[in-house]
C-alpha cells in the first residue's frame, strides 16, 4: 500500500476523499486484526488526516479555524465509522468463541457415581414412616435375645408345638439361654416393660431362623411387628389399622381379610391376607402376615393388668413384603450384595 | 393334614361334586389354611379296565429276557368292544407284551388301554416291540402310581377282587377320589382327623355333621366285656406333675388273618391321606387313627411277654424300634413294656419285637392317652416324628381310648376274618377339660362385635362345649376333643371365627400424639442416606463366620489373646459358627462375588449390629411362662444380653470414575477408606481423630486408626496384599470399619449456629520442613493451635520429599486462611497469626520454614 499523499488541511475535497477511505478500510476490515490495523492506517501517527492536521500549526491564524473544524469534523466521522464497526466484530467474536467451545454433551462422563440404599433397608424406614405418621413410634431391642422374651414371655411354652414353629438358632453355651431372636416380638414385651401405657410401637428388625437359604428361604430375614396396649382396644382397631397401612403400601384399592388362625402370644388369632391387585398373574390374595389380640398372658408376663388393657399385635416379614410388592423373584438377589440389585431402586422403593 | 374327599362327604354333606378346592375354600374360613390338592387323576386318565389274561405265552429273546406275548379279554365275555382309540381292538381281546411274570393264565389285571396316560406323561399307544404290536400294557401298582412294588402285576384277586374284564378300573382303585391338604396349627390336635375336620366343615357350612366316634358301640349283642390283658400305669417322675399315662386300653381280638388284603377303597383312602399300606393289622390302625384321631397299635398277642407296664423307662433300657433302630433310652422317656422289658416309646413309635407278622393270630389293640410333653420330649430326643406323636403333642381327645380299640377291633373283624374276644382292659382315667368363666362381655370387648348372648351360646355349643349359667357369667365347659380351651380368650376365638371373622368392623384407633423418630434413628437414616449419595451401595450380610474371620478382621489384637467371641450350638453351617464381631468379612464377601460378575469398581457399605460376650452370659435360669417376673429379675437377664454395637463398614475397589476419552479415570485407594470413615463422622457433625494404625488385616504402613473422645473406635486403609490375594480381591481394595453406636451417641443432639463473618478472609501459605515420620494431621494440629482465633480454616496443599530436603525429612505445605468476625485484617494480623502457627511448629516439632 502506497502512502497516501497528506491532504492540504484547507483542501475539502482531499480531506473528504481520505476520510471516505479511512470509512471503507473500517468497513473492509473482516475482523478485529484487520481492524486494528485499519485503524492504525487512518488514525495512528503517519495517517494522512493527523499528518494534516499537524500541519494546521503552519497556517495563517484566520485559516486555522476554519482547517480546525474540517478537520474536526472528519475526524468525528471516522471515529463513528470506527465505533460502529468495532461493535459488529466484537459481537461476531464472541459469538465465534462460543460457537468454537462447543461440546459433544451426550459424552458427559458420569463422575461420583451414586450409590445405592438396600431396598430392604428402603422399605423399613417406609413402613415405619406410615406407623410414625399415625403417632406410633419405632422400638428396638438386641438380636442376641435371652429365651425368656423370645419365648416365655411370649407365652411360648418349653413344651409346646409351637417352640418348634420357630426353628432357633441357639447360643453357646446352651445354659445360658439365649438364642438369635426367632421374631421382633421380644420387642413388643421390652416395649410394654419400658415405657408408659398406653403403647403404640412399631418393631422392624433383623430376625433369624435355621432355614436353608434358597429362592424363599433366607436363616437371616427382616421384620416388622406392631404393638398397641391401650383401654378399649378390639379387633375392629387391629383391622383398622392393618387396612390403612395396606393401602399405604399397596394403593388405595388395597383390601385385608382375617382368617382364624393360632399364635401363642395372641387370642383371638388371624392370619392376615392382603388383595394385591397389582400383582404379577393378575390381582389375588396374598398371605402377609399374622396378627390378633394379646393374649392375657403375655400382657401379665409384662407387668399389664389384662382386666384394664387389651392389646392388639401384627407381624409381617419385610423380605415377603418386597417380594410380592416389587416382583422380587428370588430370596438369594436380596442377601448375594449384587450391585445391581440395590442400584436398580436406587434410594427409593 | 390330608383329607380324602370320599371320607369327608361320609360324615357330612360335602357335595358330590365339590372338589378338593372347594373343600379347602369352605375350611379356611374357620382357620384350617390351604396347603394343597392330591389328585391322581391330574396324572392319570384312562382308558384303565379290568382284563382277564386269555393266552401267556412266553417268548425267549436274544438278550436273555423273557417276554410273554398275552391275549387280554378286555370287555365282559361275550360282549363287544365300545371303546374307540386307534389301537383298541373292537373284538374286545388286546394282545400286550410284557416283561413281568407273576401272573397267571385266568387272572385278573390292570389293562391300561391305548389312548390312557400313566404318571409321568407316560402315553399308553399300540406300538411294534419284540415282534408283536402291543396294543396296551398290564399295570403294576407302580405304574399306576398306587405303590412302590415295580416288579409286580397288580393281579387284583390278590386283593380280593374279582371283577368283571372291562370294569373301570379307576374306578374299582378310587383313583377318581382326590384329597384336600390343609395346614393344622399346634392348637387344634382335633383337626388331624376326619372326625374334626369333618365337625369344622359342618362349623364352616352350618350344615349337619355326622360323628364317627358315635357309629361306634362298644357293647355287642348283650356281650359284656370280661377284663382284658393286665396292664398297670406308674410315673414315679412325672413332668409338671402330669402322670405320662392317663389312660390305657387294651381290647384283643383273635384268630386274624394277618396277610388278607386291604381293600381298594382303603388302600386308596391312606394313600390320599399321604400313608403307605403295609398290612391289614396296620393300615386299620392307621386307618383309625386318620378317622377318629387316637393313635393306636396293634401287638401281636402271642409276642407279649406277661401284663403290659407303662413307666419310665430305666437307665440304661434298650428298645429296637419299628425302624429297625436300636435305641437308648432316657429316664424321662416313658415306655409300653412287658415282663422282658420296653416295647415301645409311649405315643412314639412301637417296638419291632412285638410287632404284627405275617403269623400273627391275636392282637392286642393298645388305644392309650398320654402327657402332651412327655410325648414331645422323647420325640425330641430321639429325633422321631411321627403321626402318633404329631397328635398327642397336640392334644388327643381322652374319651376316645375305647371307642379307637373298639373300632380296630371292628374293621379286624370284618376285614381279616378275626373275632371280638370281649377281652378289654380300661386302666386309668383321663382328665376332662375343666369349665371357664366367660364374662358374657368379653367376646364384645376383645372383637368389637356385639354379639348376641344366643349367638355366643349356640356357637358355643356348637365346638361342643356345654355352656351353663353361673351369676353373671357363662360356665363353659369345652368339649373333651378340646384341650387347647383353656382361657375365656379362647372362647371369644371360638365365638368369632364360626360367627366370621369378616363380620368384624374396622376403626382406625387414635394414639397419643407421637414423637416421631428418636435422634439415634433419624441420625442413622442420614448417615444411610449420606452414604449411598455419596457412592456407596448398601449390603446386607449374614452375621455367621468362622472364628478365623472374626480373629482376622474384628479388633487389632493388642493382647495377643484369641478374641472374644459368640458361637451358636446349631449352626447352619459348621464352618461359620461364630457370630459376627466385625462387618467386613461378609461385605468383602460381597464385593468378590461382584468382581467375580464382572464388576471391579465397586463400592459397598453394610451396617449391622456385631456382638461381644460380656462377663455375665444370658441368665442360668429363665422366669416362669406367663407372669411378670419383677424388677429384680428383668435386671438379671438383661444383665446377661451380649454387647451389641451397631457396626458400619464401606469397602472399596477399583475406579470411582472409569477412564473416558480425554477424561482420566480415578483409582480408589487407601485414602478414599478414610474419607468413608470422615463422612460417617461429617454426617454425625462430629469430629473423627485420624492417626496412623495397626491392624492385623491391614497393610502395615496403610492403617488408620479411628478416635472419637481418644478412644479407638475403627480402622481405615488398604487391606493388606496377602489378605487381598487369599480372598481374591481387587489389589489395593480398601475399607474402614468404625463402631457407629458410639458416633451417634456423641453426635450433637441440637446443632447451634455460628456467626457467618461478612469480612474478607486473607490467605496465607505456609511450607514446613519436618522429619518424615510426623503425620501430617499432627502437624496441622499443631499450626491450628498456634494460629489462634483467627484461622478459619486450614488445607494440606503439597507434600515433598526429595531433592533440596534433608533426607528423612519432608516438605509439607498448608494454606491459611484467616478472617475476623468484626473487621477486614490487616496484612499484618494475618502474618501475627502465621507466626504463631510455624512458632509453636518449630516448638514442637523442630519444624524449619522451606
Amino acid at each position: 500500500m502506497s502512502t497516501p499523499e497528506t491532504p492540504h488541511p484547507l483542501d475539502e475535497s482531499a480531506i473528504d476523499h481520505a476520510v471516505q477511505q479511512a470509512v471503507d478500510a473500517f468497513a473492509a476490515a473482516g475482523d478485529l486484526e484487520e481492524l486494528k490495523a485499519a485503524r492504525l492506517a487512518h488514525t495512528g501517527d503517519k495517517a494522512p488526516l493527523v499528518l494534516a492536521n499537524r500541519a494546521i500549526g503552519s497556517l495563517d491564524k484566520t485559516e486555522k479555524a476554519a482547517a480546525g473544524k474540517l478537520l474536526g469534523g472528519a475526524r468525528g466521522k471516522m471515529q463513528k465509522a470506527l465505533a460502529a464497526r468495532t461493535q459488529v466484530l466484537e459481537v461476531e467474536h464472541a459469538e465465534r468463541i462460543l460457537l468454537e467451545e462447543t461440546v459433544d454433551v451426550t459424552a458427559a462422563p458420569r463422575r461420583r457415581p451414586l450409590g445405592a440404599r438396600h431396598p430392604l433397608s428402603v422399605l423399613q424406614e417406609r413402613v415405619s414412616d406410615v406407623f410414625i405418621a399415625m403417632g406410633w413410634e419405632i422400638a428396638e431391642g438386641p438380636e442376641v435375645e435371652s429365651e425368656w422374651f423370645n419365648f416365655d414371655a411370649l407365652n411360648i411354652a418349653p413344651d409346646h408345638p409351637s417352640r418348634e414353629m420357630q426353628d432357633t438358632f441357639f447360643v453357646e453355651p446352651p445354659e445360658a439361654h439365649l438364642v438369635l431372636r426367632t421374631h421382633t416380638s421380644p420387642v413388643q414385651i421390652r416395649s410394654l416393660l419400658n415405657r408408659e401405657l398406653p403403647v403404640y410401637v412399631l418393631c422392624p428388625g433383623k430376625t433369624f431362623r435355621t432355614d436353608e437359604l434358597d429362592a424363599t428361604h433366607t436363616p437371616v430375614f427382616h421384620q416388622f411387628e406392631g404393638l398397641a396396649v391401650d383401654k378399649g382396644l378390639t379387633m375392629a382397631d387391629l383391622k383398622g389399622t392393618l387396612e390403612h397401612f395396606a393401602r399405604q403400601m399397596f394403593g388405595p384399592d388395597a383390601a385385608i381379610r382375617l382368617r382364624p388362625s393360632y399364635f401363642p402370644f395372641t387370642e383371638p388369632s388371624a392370619e392376615l391376607d392382603v388383595w394385591h391387585a397389582h400383582a404379577k398373574g393378575g390381582p389375588r390374595w396374598v398371605e402377609w402376615g399374622g396378627c390378633g389380640m394379646m393374649n392375657p398372658a403375655v400382657l401379665r408376663a409384662a407387668g399389664v393388668d389384662p382386666e384394664e388393657y387389651t392389646g392388639f399385635a401384627f407381624g409381617m416379614g419385610i423380605e415377603r413384603t418386597l417380594m410380592f410388592r416389587n416382583g422380587v423373584p428370588d430370596m438369594r438377589d436380596m442377601i448375594e450384595g449384587d450391585i445391581r440389585f440395590s442400584q436398580h431402586f436406587g434410594m427409593e422403593v | 393334614m390330608r383329607i380324602p374327599l370320599s371320607w369327608i362327604r361320609e360324615y357330612t354333606q360335602f357335595p358330590a361334586s365339590g372338589t378338593a378346592e372347594d373343600l379347602m375354600a369352605e375350611l379356611v374360613q374357620v382357620g384350617l389354611e390351604e396347603e394343597d390338592v392330591h389328585r391322581p387323576t391330574d396324572e392319570l386318565s384312562g382308558p384303565i379296565v379290568v382284563g382277564e389274561v386269555l393266552e401267556k405265552i412266553p417268548e425267549p429273546q436274544s438278550n436273555g429276557k423273557t417276554i410273554n406275548w398275552c391275549q387280554v379279554r378286555v370287555v365282559p365275555e361275550g360282549a363287544a368292544q365300545t371303546l374307540t382309540h386307534e389301537g383298541i381292538d373292537p373284538s374286545g381281546i388286546q394282545g400286550v407284551v410284557c416283561g413281568a411274570h407273576n401272573f397267571e393264565v385266568g387272572d385278573k389285571v390292570v389293562v391300561t388301554l391305548p389312548g390312557a396316560v400313566l404318571p409321568g406323561d407316560f402315553r399308553i399307544a399300540a406300538r411294534k416291540t419284540y415282534g408283536h404290536v402291543s396294543a396296551g400294557m398290564i399295570a403294576s401298582v407302580r405304574e399306576l402310581g398306587i405303590g412302590e412294588d415295580h416288579d409286580g402285576i397288580l393281579v387284583l384277586s390278590r386283593l380280593g377282587l374279582d371283577p368283571e374284564p372291562g370294569t373301570d378300573a379307576m374306578e374299582l382303585l378310587g383313583l377318581y377320589d382326590s384329597a384336600a391338604e390343609i395346614n393344622v396349627t399346634p392348637d387344634r390336635g382335633y383337626a388331624f382327623s376326619l372326625r374334626g375336620i369333618a365337625r369344622e366343615y359342618s362349623h364352616a357350612t352350618g350344615t349337619p355333621f355326622i360323628d364317627p366316634a358315635a357309629q361306634i358301640s362298644t357293647t355287642k349283642d348283650d356281650d359284656a366285656a370280661r377284663p382284658g390283658h393286665e396292664v398297670s400305669l406308674t410315673d414315679d417322675t412325672p413332668i409338671y406333675g402330669v402322670q405320662g399315662c392317663s389312660r390305657f386300653v387294651t381290647h384283643k381280638v383273635t384268630g386274624i388273618d394277618p396277610t388278607a388284603p386291604t381293600p381298594p377303597w382303603m388302600a386308596a383312602r391312606l394313600r390320599l391321606a399321604g400313608m403307605r399300606t403295609i398290612s391289614i393289622a396296620v393300615d386299620v390302625s392307621n386307618y383309625v387313627m386318620l378317622e377318629l384321631g387316637q393313635p393306636n397299635h396293634c401287638y401281636d398277642a402271642a409276642k407279649l411277654d406277661g401284663g403290659i407296664e407303662v413307666r419310665r423307662a430305666g437307665v440304661g433300657e434298650q428298645l429296637t424300634t419299628l425302624d429297625e433302630k436300636v435305641r437308648t433310652l432316657d429316664a424321662e422317656d416313658l415306655v409300653i413294656a412287658d415282663q422282658s422289658g420296653p416295647i415301645g416309646i409311649a405315643g412314639v413309635m412301637g417296638g419291632a419285637r412285638t410287632e404284627v407278622d405275617s403269623t400273627t393270630s391275636a392282637v392286642i389293640v393298645e388305644a392309650a392317652h398320654f402327657d402332651p410333653i412327655s410325648v414331645s420330649r422323647s420325640k425330641r430326643r430321639h429325633k422321631l416324628p411321627s403321626e402318633a406323636s404329631k397328635r398327642f403333642e397336640r392334644g388327643v381327645d381322652p374319651l376316645l381310648p375305647p371307642l379307637a380299640a373298639q373300632r380296630v377291633v371292628d374293621l379286624l373283624v370284618q376285614l381279616a376274618g378275626g373275632t371280638d374276644s370281649r377281652e378289654v382292659t380300661d386302666a386309668g382315667a383321663a382328665a376332662l377339660p375343666q369349665p371357664i368363666r366367660l364374662d358374657p362381655a368379653l367376646p364384645e370387648r376383645l372383637t368389637g362385635v356385639a354379639y348376641t348372648q344366643e349367638q355366643i351360646s349356640s356357637t358355643l355349643g356348637a365346638i361342643g362345649a356345654e355352656v351353663g349359667q353361673e351369676g353373671e357369667q357363662l360356665l363353659v365347659t369345652p368339649p373333651s376333643w378340646r384341650p387347647d380351651l383353656t382361657i375365656p380368650a379362647a372362647l371369644v376365638e371360638e365365638i368369632a371365627r364360626l360367627v366370621g371373622y369378616d363380620k368384624i368392623p374396622s376403626r382406625l384407633p387414635v394414639p397419643p400424639a407421637g414423637r416421631g423418630l428418636t435422634t439415634a434413628q433419624q441420625r442413622r437414616r442420614g448417615v444411610y442416606a449420606g452414604m449411598a449419595a455419596a457412592g456407596f451401595t448398601e449390603v446386607l450380610s449374614y452375621p455367621f463366620y468362622s472364628e478365623a474371620a472374626n480373629t482376622r478382621f474384628g479388633q487389632a489384637e493388642d493382647t495377643g489373646k484369641p478374641m472374644p467371641m459368640l458361637r451358636l450350638a446349631n449352626p447352619i453351617a459348621s464352618q461359620h459358627p461364630a457370630l459376627r464381631t466385625t462387618v467386613l468379612p461378609g461385605l468383602l464377601e460381597a464385593l468378590r462375588r461382584n468382581v467375580s460378575r464382572g464388576f471391579t469398581d465397586v463400592a459397598l457399605f453394610e451396617s449391622g449390629s456385631v456382638f461381644h460376650p460380656k462377663a455375665q452370659l444370658g441368665s442360668p435360669s429363665i422366669p416362669e411362662l406367663g407372669a411378670y417376673p419383677g424388677e429384680e429379675v428383668l435386671a438379671g437377664l438383661d444383665a446377661g444380653i451380649p454387647d451389641q454395637p451397631l457396626h458400619i463398614a464401606a469397602a472399596l475397589s477399583g475406579a470411582e470414575t472409569a477412564e473416558l476419552p480425554g477424561v482420566p479415570g480415578r483409582r480408589r485407594d487407601w485414602a478414599d477408606a478414610v474419607d468413608a470413615a470422615q463422612k460417617v463422622a461429617d454426617l454425625l457433625r462430629v469430629r473423627l481423630e485420624v492417626v496412623q494404625g495397626q491392624h492385623q488385616a491391614f497393610h502395615p504402613g496403610r492403617t488408620a486408626e479411628l478416635r472419637f473422645n481418644g478412644a479407638r473406635i475403627g480402622h481405615a486403609g488398604e487391606l493388606h496384599p496377602k489378605v487381598i490375594e487369599e480372598l481374591d480381591l481387587p489389589a489395593r481394595t480398601s475399607v474402614m470399619e468404625l463402631d457407629l453406636s458410639v458416633l451417634i451417641e456423641g453426635s450433637p443432639e441440637q446443632i447451634s449456629a455460628e456467626p457467618i463473618s461478612t469480612f474478607p478472609p486473607t490467605t496465607q501459605d505456609v511450607s514446613l520442613i519436618v522429619a518424615q515420620e510426623l503425620p501430617a494431621a499432627e502437624l496441622e494440629a499443631t499450626l491450628v493451635e498456634g494460629a489462634g482465633e483467627l484461622l478459619e480454616s486450614i488445607e494440606l496443599f503439597d507434600v515433598y520429599a526429595g531433592e533440596h530436603i534433608e533426607a528423612g525429612h519432608k516438605s509439607l505445605a498448608f494454606g491459611l486462611r484467616f478472617r475476623a468476625e468484626d473487621r477486614t485484617l490487616t496484612a499484618e494480623e494475618a502474618s501475627a497469626a502465621r507466626a504463631g502457627s510455624v512458632a509453636l511448629a518449630q516448638q514442637r516439632h523442630g519444624a524449619v520454614q522451606r
